[in-house]
């Protein structure tokens, strides 16, 4: 089994690769097939991690009783009828006379997000971000003055407020704001280096995962000839 | 009711959010977690409206025998045997009681054989496009664009064993021109100024579009449609 599984992802491998050539019949194989394969995964992952043991156990148990006896006995919870209307509201979706009843689970959707997102990023991102950038300018360690690190300090705080002060559109950004938001640019451009720089370290790393592969196939086609 | 009904539920859902952060007791923080529960239930929904969309688009395209309709049989085919074997649990060891992505099962051996190849495969391919994008963007024209490539070289070389090498020579007192050690400090802090500056304004945007959302002034979500 172990053998035609590393065949199967061998030859897909070669497939997808062969995009590099040009586009071609394999690489559509390869391609559609993930799409299809894909989608069914993450429907049957949604299904079997959440809708059974979250809705479905929880609004009627004795109805999982042959997939998950443990929770066949609890007691039910019937306010979890509510994502149950609404997710079917959303499959009104495929029917046009109705689809606007989807908007309902839509309008749910977004409000959670919304609501969510408000408090997370307020507390995080905003509120987070600032307390953490300010610090001392000044850093004294165990040993005395330590030039390094006050230098340190003093690129994050400048930095943070230049980069912020870039992306100010309410004033002109002329003179003394015009030379900071100038800086802010180049803080910017070292972020967006240091983050590609790390994207493309990633994506090589993928590749070679692939290549190893690879070879591991190739070590299965040895072991017929040894 | 299209249009009002909608609005009323994304004010109550997210507005009952932001409460939340403020009153964390009941009933206010079982809320947050009961609605955190549906949301994820109702994106199950979205992955089935999602599957559903995914087969009407082909078996239309099979039917109408649309350009390139013979790969569709293959999205057509690798779904729906996905989702078979996934939703009866073919082939594991205890049966429909049993997990779903038991060892031996088929569609443990689908996700190891097909699944995780073709997404690391897909996403490995990536690298070859990024080296082509930084063949473009790595041409040092500007001075923007020069401090990008500086910070990109230092992260990429600094992070692999050859950056050691390159400057292994250098003094200890020269120790902060070692190319790792600059590899660090340029992440720990001029990156991270542009990545508090970059977050601060993402989460004023984030906030205010929230806040814009949940009062009903932005609704995209209803569309143009009565």
């Amino acid at each position: 089994m172990y053998g035609l599984q590393v065949w199967i992802g061998a030859l897909l491998t070669l497939m997808i690769f062969s995009f590099l050539y040009k586009d071609n019949p394999f690489y559509k194989f390869a391609e559609h097939l993930f799409v299809g394969v894909s989608a069914a995964y993450w429907m049957v992952v949604g299904v079997w991690g959440t809708m059974v043991p979250n809705m479905l156990a929880k609004i009627h148990p004795p109805l999982v009783r042959n997939v998950l006896p443990a929770l066949a006995t609890a007691e039910p919870e019937f306010h979890y009828i509510i994502p149950c209307i609404l997710g079917i509201l959303l499959l009104t979706r495929l029917i046009t006379p109705i689809a606007w009843l989807s908007r309902w689970a839509l309008a749910f959707i977004i409000g959670y997000t919304a609501g969510v997102r408000f408090s997370r990023y307020l507390q995080s991102d905003f509120i987070g971000q600032i307390k953490s950038s300010l610090i001392p300018i000044i850093s004294v360690g165990d040993g005395g003055f330590s030039i390094g690190m006050t230098f340190s300090h003093i690129v994050l705080t400048v930095g943070v407020v230049c980069g912020l002060i870039y992306f100010f559109f309410s004033k002109e950004h002329k003179g003394a704001f015009g030379a900071a938001s100038r800086v802010g640019i180049y803080i910017l451009m070292v972020t967006f280096g240091a983050s590609f720089g790390y994207t493309v370290m990633a994506r090589i790393s993928l590749l070679i995962g692939r290549m190893s592969f690879l070879g591991e196939w190739l070590g299965v086609i040895a072991g017929w000839f040894s | 009711m299209r249009r009002r009904i909608p609005i009323i539920i994304t004010f109550i859902v997210g507005t009952a959010l932001i409460m939340a952060m403020f009153i964390p007791h009941t009933p206010f923080s079982s809320l947050d977690e009961n609605l955190s529960v549906y949301f994820d239930i109702i994106a199950v929904f979205a992955f089935i409206l999602g599957g559903g969309n995914l087969l009407r688009v082909h078996l239309e395209k099979i039917q109408k025998k649309k350009r390139d309709w013979q790969f569709s049989i293959v999205t057509v085919v690798g779904f729906l045997f996905m989702l078979i074997i996934g939703f009866f649990k073919v082939g594991g060891p205890p049966g429909l009681s049993g997990d779903f992505l038991a060892e031996g099962s088929w569609f443990r051996f689908m996700f190891e054989a097909v699944f995780n190849p073709l997404q690391a495969t897909m996403f490995s391919l990536l690298a070859f496009f990024v080296a082509s994008a930084a063949y473009r963007a790595f041409r040092a024209k500007t001075k923007e664009a020069t401090i990008l490539l500086i910070a990109a070289f230092i992260i990429l070389v600094g992070r692999t064993p050859i950056g050691h090498y390159f400057t292994s020579w250098l003094p200890k007192q020269l120790d902060f021109l070692h190319v790792p050690t600059l590899a660090s400090w340029i992440m720990g802090w001029p990156n991270t100024a542009g990545q508090r500056a970059i977050m601060i304004g993402i989460a004023l945007g984030v906030i205010a579009t929230s806040l814009r959302i949940i009062l009903g002034i932005e609704r995209p979500y209803l569309g143009a449609e009565k």
